[in-house]
């Protein structure tokens, strides 16, 4: 029986080239925004979402211009007239520019909304990240007391900082608002911020840094937040239009900014008193752009996350 | 698990109370005193006034005495209603809220996973995209304009049902619909995406293999498995109803706790805000409270963990 097998050296041959190139990268690289700008692109609703935002912006500044009334111009000679072409949305009850009045709605919203986010967020990261990276004692008080905080209810807080600030009958400050909208609701910021900085300080590249001298507080600004910048960015997406909602309800319950300035909340309450009389406008369009622009934050959100998930990715 | 119970149960104690004392500086904070607009008041009845309701005694003492009472579960007299104390109008309105919300949360809890199921068992065909239509309707549209729009089409123009008040139970339709709208949308959402991922994991694959009909790997493999993360949103649930409660009461005109508190705020009534405000938070902490032992008792592995610890 033949055991050894025979190995001539005719059998070996030189590796040709072309193999070599079986490990060459044959597609770009996609760097990481671009590939979840890529996937954003294809979630037609997510895109839909973006672009309403956009002209929502763009209008919050061009569209309280445009028709040439003020927001606080009355006119008793044209009270609650039905859109036509000089107001293209109607007029209330004293006969302000409902087009006009609309649009400033649309801006103290998104301002509300966009505030109040910013807020959450620098909060969230601070008090997140401090949590994470310290020790796990003061990790584990800094979670108890998130948890008080966030079992606290939201609306009930805003309600009564509201009552409490809308004493001296000047109606609610925009800046009471946004500060009573943020009191609790940067807990599910920083217990994500904190997740995300205890996941990620055990990787390699903290490792790498920590090993190169670095202390806690440089691994969190240049390693660890920038690399969670995707979840937080869901997180704020999704907070704006819970803000904007929280107004909005505050502004219908009588509760928002004073007049002449409006809010789509408060004019929603305004046009609430049209309607047994047939005016339906009054209540139709400010609920209309309440709608829109919850749907709009809501599915961007959505798009978001489903695009920066990395499971789902083709 | 014992410990785990215990734990959560003093910390929903400190919250109540931190809500409590919150709620007394911030409602003392507020400068002048409700008596003060009555302006012709001679100044003997104005004093009478304040020792009434206990307003001239040093605040310190004023917040023992508070706190003391609603440990012993009184929260005082209104200072507009004249023969109702706060207790009497929690006892009258919480019942109607309590009633409507209760409603509103079946029909969420009914419809909405089911919804979800559906969808997610019918990812990309009609079905899918109707309820999703109906979850981003429900997400979008705030509850104050879905009840305002049922009162104009259902309740006006085809005057199906009545457009508010209460009294008979068809007056409880309108509202408990309205209200339950946006949780209904929210469980479908978070139903849907978490059927979507339970369908594709391997026991389910496992459970088809083994030959068992369809309706059975749908029912007891998939769907048991993707309720348990909806059940922990029923906390957040039950605070949406409760916010959604005002606009919708104040909408249809209904004499719930929601109309009291938000008349209160009108009127300045501050025993009965702050009355109001503590026996909902202490409402809500108690549910979520509720919701996480359920949690834990439905969820083996969640029981498992903390024992292991």
């Amino acid at each position: 029986m033949k055991t050894e097998l025979d190995y001539s050296p005719e059998l070996f041959q030189i590796a040709s080239r072309e193999d070599r190139n079986a490990e060459k990268i044959r597609r770009p690289s996609i760097k990481y925004w671009p590939d979840v700008w890529r996937r954003l692109k294809m979630n037609k609703l997510a895109m839909t979402g973006l672009t309403l935002i956009c002209i929502f912006a763009v209008m919050a500044f061009a569209g309280v211009h445009i028709s040439g009334f003020k927001y606080f111009e009355q006119d008793y000679s044209m009270i609650n007239l039905h859109p036509d072409s000089v107001h293209w949305f109607g007029t209330d009850e004293l006969g302000r520019d409902l087009f006009t009045r609309v649009w400033f709605g649309v801006r103290y919203s998104l301002f509300i909304g966009v505030m109040a986010a910013f807020i959450d967020f620098s909060i969230g990261v601070l008090y997140g990240g401090i949590a994470g990276i310290t020790s796990r004692r003061i990790d584990a008080v800094m979670m108890r007391i998130a948890e008080v905080v966030y079992s606290i209810p939201y609306m009930l807080v805003v309600i009564l900082i509201s009552v409490v600030f809308t004493q001296a009958g000047q109606g609610s400050s925009m800046f009471v608002l946004i500060f009573s909208l943020s009191l609790t609701d940067w807990v599910p910021m920083a217990i994500l911020v904190r997740g995300q900085v205890l996941q990620l300080k055990e990787s390699e590249y903290a490792l790498a840094s920590e090993s190169l001298g670095a202390d806690k507080s440089w691994i969190l600004r240049k390693h660890i937040i920038p690399n969670s910048l995707g979840p937080i960015l869901v997180n704020i997406t999704l907070t704006i239009p819970r803000a904007i909602f929280a107004e909005a309800t505050l502004g219908f319950l009588g509760l928002g900014l004073q007049a002449p300035k409006s809010s789509l909340g408060t004019l929603a309450n305004d046009g609430l008193r049209g309607l047994p009389v047939g005016l339906t406008y009054q209540i139709f369009i400010p609920a209309l752009f309440i709608s829109l622009i919850m749907f709009a934050f809501n599915v961007l959100g959505d798009g978001f996350r489903d695009a920066l998930d990395p499971r789902l990715r083709k | 698990m014992r410990k785990y119970l215990l734990k959560r149960f003093l910390l929903s104690l400190l919250t109540i109370w931190i809500i409590i004392t919150t709620t007394f500086i911030l409602m003392h904070s507020v400068p002048g005193n409700p008596f003060r607009t009555e302006s012709k008041m001679p100044k003997v009845v104005y004093q009478n006034l304040l020792r009434k309701y206990g307003l001239d005694k040093p605040l310190g003492e004023q917040y023992i005495i508070y706190l003391g009472k609603i440990v012993r579960g009184d929260f005082g007299d209104s200072m507009k209603s004249r023969v109702e104390t706060v207790n009497d109008m929690i006892k009258r309105g919480f019942p109607v809220s309590a009633f409507i919300g209760l409603q509103a949360l079946i029909i969420a809890i009914t419809f909405g996973p089911a919804l979800g199921a559906i969808a997610a068992l019918n990812q990309n065909k009609w079905p899918d995209y109707f309820s999703m239509v109906i979850a981003i309707l429900g997400i979008s549209v705030p509850s104050f304009i879905m009840g305002t729009a049922f009162i104009q089409f259902l309740a006006k123009n085809i005057s199906w049902l009545p457009i508010g008040g209460w009294g008979t139970y068809s007056h409880s339709i309108l509202p408990s619909v309205a209200l339950a709208f946006m949780p209904l949308a929210q469980l479908a959402r978070f139903m849907r995406s978490s059927m979507l991922e339970v369908l594709g994991q391997d026991y389910i694959k496992t459970a088809t293999s083994k030959g068992i009909t369809r309706a059975a790997v749908v029912l007891k493999h998939a769907v048991r498995n993707a309720i348990l993360p909806v059940v922990s949103m029923l906390g957040t649930i039950a605070t949406n109803l409760l916010v959604g409660s005002f606009v919708i009461e104040k909408i249809f005109g209904i004499p719930g706790l929601g109309m009291f508190f938000i008349l209160s705020i009108g009127n300045r009534d501050y025993p009965l805000i702050m009355g109001t405000t503590i026996f909902y938070s202490i409402v809500l902490i108690s549910m979520l409270l509720f919701v996480d032992i359920a949690y834990m008792l439905i969820d083996p592995r969640i029981k498992l963990v903390k024992e292991g610890r």
